[in-house]
């Protein structure tokens, strides 16, 4: 594996859209759950070991080359929430225009062929970490990564939270997104051998009631 | 697709002139510039003046409602399958310039559901003097100012004012109220510019848009032009 196309592929940088979501931070700082670094990271960390967990697992599959049509049904069946499912297809679309860029292959164009609206952002992002030479934990780990960085500079922005402080709690979740992403590996082997019905479905109802809320809403800084 | 791309072609997935069956893609021009200076005033009256030559659609990038979007609508310059809004979150210079892929999804999918299109104008979030669009994802640009935001402004240039392909200078109706000095404009973003072309315009006037018009057809039969050769 490449530990520097894991980087890229990590950037926040990376031109696939996600400046533009929260990950239901919005929402959840409108609600009056996040008023700082404290309930930022309380925030974070549920995310992680819910839908993180399910999308990095996920992610980690598509890495080992399962069927991307049964995972995009596994990521469908995971998420209750129609306007998550909408903004996780419209990440996935533009996250597959920078892959087939950086790191043109036959699967991402299949996928493309397949998916012209956008299949779920995590099996889009396992098919991109395959065509960069990674592997099944390198998508999971980037996966869980995203999970919480959204958030956190979402919140910077919605708080004017220090940015200091916004980067310690990613600092501090860091074990925990080793541990999630070590899960999702397995999880992600076990799909391999099992089929996708062995793949996690931990949810965050909260998230998806949030997100369904936050579609309705006049007034937002961020899509989702 | 692009299921035959090769390297070189890489950069077929956005810039490319063709769309992916092959036929010539329509021209894409944005619109930039300070919050409040009439961009979206000035696609609304492009719009009533071009939509019966040609085959038109509107991005717009709103930061935080879909007010732009919506007085296209209520002002229905177009039908409104033709106008589509792209959320930037707080970031409207990220949505056109470091990170296009929302707004380039938004020009395909209009093409795809009611073109075949001549031109699509893709407004920009109301930003600061730097906010240039990507080549990736515009034809050509116009930096819209307006002589009430300060009329020091072309003096003190930036990418939007140095570079866009069109500089328009709106509201001149408001200068005497406001003190601004339109020679001085002219003079300090001749300076900036060189020979890229600006246009001093009033929506309130009897001119109205048709100099912002003429360029806008002329960079249409250029982009046609190419395409018959
Ligand atoms: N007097 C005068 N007012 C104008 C002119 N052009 C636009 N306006 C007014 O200026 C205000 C702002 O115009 P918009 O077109 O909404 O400006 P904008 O650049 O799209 O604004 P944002 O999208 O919010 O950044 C509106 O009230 C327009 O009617 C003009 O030439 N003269
Ligand atoms: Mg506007």
């Amino acid at each position: 594996m490449s530990r520097a196309a894991l980087l890229v592929l990590a950037d926040g940088r990376l031109p696939a859209g996600g400046h533009a979501h929260s990950g239901g931070a919005e929402a959840a700082v409108k609600a009056g759950r996040i008023t700082g670094a404290r309930s930022l990271e309380d925030f974070c960390r549920g995310r992680l070991h819910t839908t993180g967990a399910v999308s990095a697992a996920l992610a980690g599959a598509a890495a080992l080359g399962v069927d991307p049509v049964a995972l995009d049904e596994a990521a469908d069946a995971r998420t209750p929430s129609a306007a998550l499912r909408t903004a996780a297809r419209k990440l996935g679309r533009q996250l597959l225009r920078a892959a087939r860029v950086a790191w043109p292959s036959p699967e991402l164009d299949a996928l493309a062929a397949r998916f012209p609206k956008g299949a779920h952002q995590p099996v889009v992002l396992g098919t991109a970490a395959r065509a960069a030479g990674l592997d099944a934990e390198d998508a999971a780990h980037c996966t869980a990564y995203e999970n919480v960085s959204g958030p956190a500079t979402a919140v910077v922005r919605l708080l004017s939270l220090d940015p200091f402080e916004a980067t310690a709690v990613l600092a501090r979740l860091a074990p925990d997104m080793d541990t999630v992403a070590r899960q999702a590996a397995e999880a992600a082997r076990r799909a391999w051998d099992e089929g996708t019905d062995t793949l996690p479905a931990a949810s965050a109802p909260l998230l998806e009631v949030g997100a369904e809320g936050h579609a309705g809403w006049d007034v937002r800084l961020f899509a989702s | 697709m692009h299921l035959d791309h090769t390297h070189d072609e890489a950069a077929a997935v956005s810039a490319d002139a063709h769309r992916p069956d092959g036929t010539r893609r329509a021209l894409r021009i944005g619109l930039g510039g300070p919050v409040g200076s009439g961009k979206t005033a000035t696609v609304a009256a492009l719009c009533r003046l071009l939509r019966d030559e040609m085959s038109l659609a509107v991005v717009t990038n709103d930061i935080y409602t879909r007010e732009d979007a919506e007085f296209l609508l209520r002002e229905a310059v177009l039908p409104p399958e033709r106008i589509t809004a792209v959320e930037t979150g707080a970031c409207p210079h990220t949505a056109i310039r470091d990170d296009i892929s929302a707004n380039l999804e938004a020009v395909e999918d209009l093409e795809d559901e009611v073109g075949p299109l001549d031109l699509v104008l893709v407004e920009s979030g109301g930003d600061n003097l730097t906010a240039t669009f990507s080549r990736g994802l515009v034809d050509a640009q116009i930096f819209v100012i307006d002589v009430a935001g300060g009329d020091d402004i072309p003096r003190k240039g930036g990418p939007g004012v140095t570079t866009a392909d069109l500089l328009v200078v709106n509201k001149t109706d408001l200068a005497p109220y406001v003190g601004s000095d339109l020679a001085r404009m002219a003079a300090d973003a001749k300076a900036q510019r060189a020979e890229l072309p600006v246009v001093f315009q009033s929506l309130r006037s009897e001119e109205h848009v048709s100099a912002v018009a003429r360029w806008v057809r002329e960079q249409h039969a250029a982009w046609a032009g190419a395409a018959a050769k």
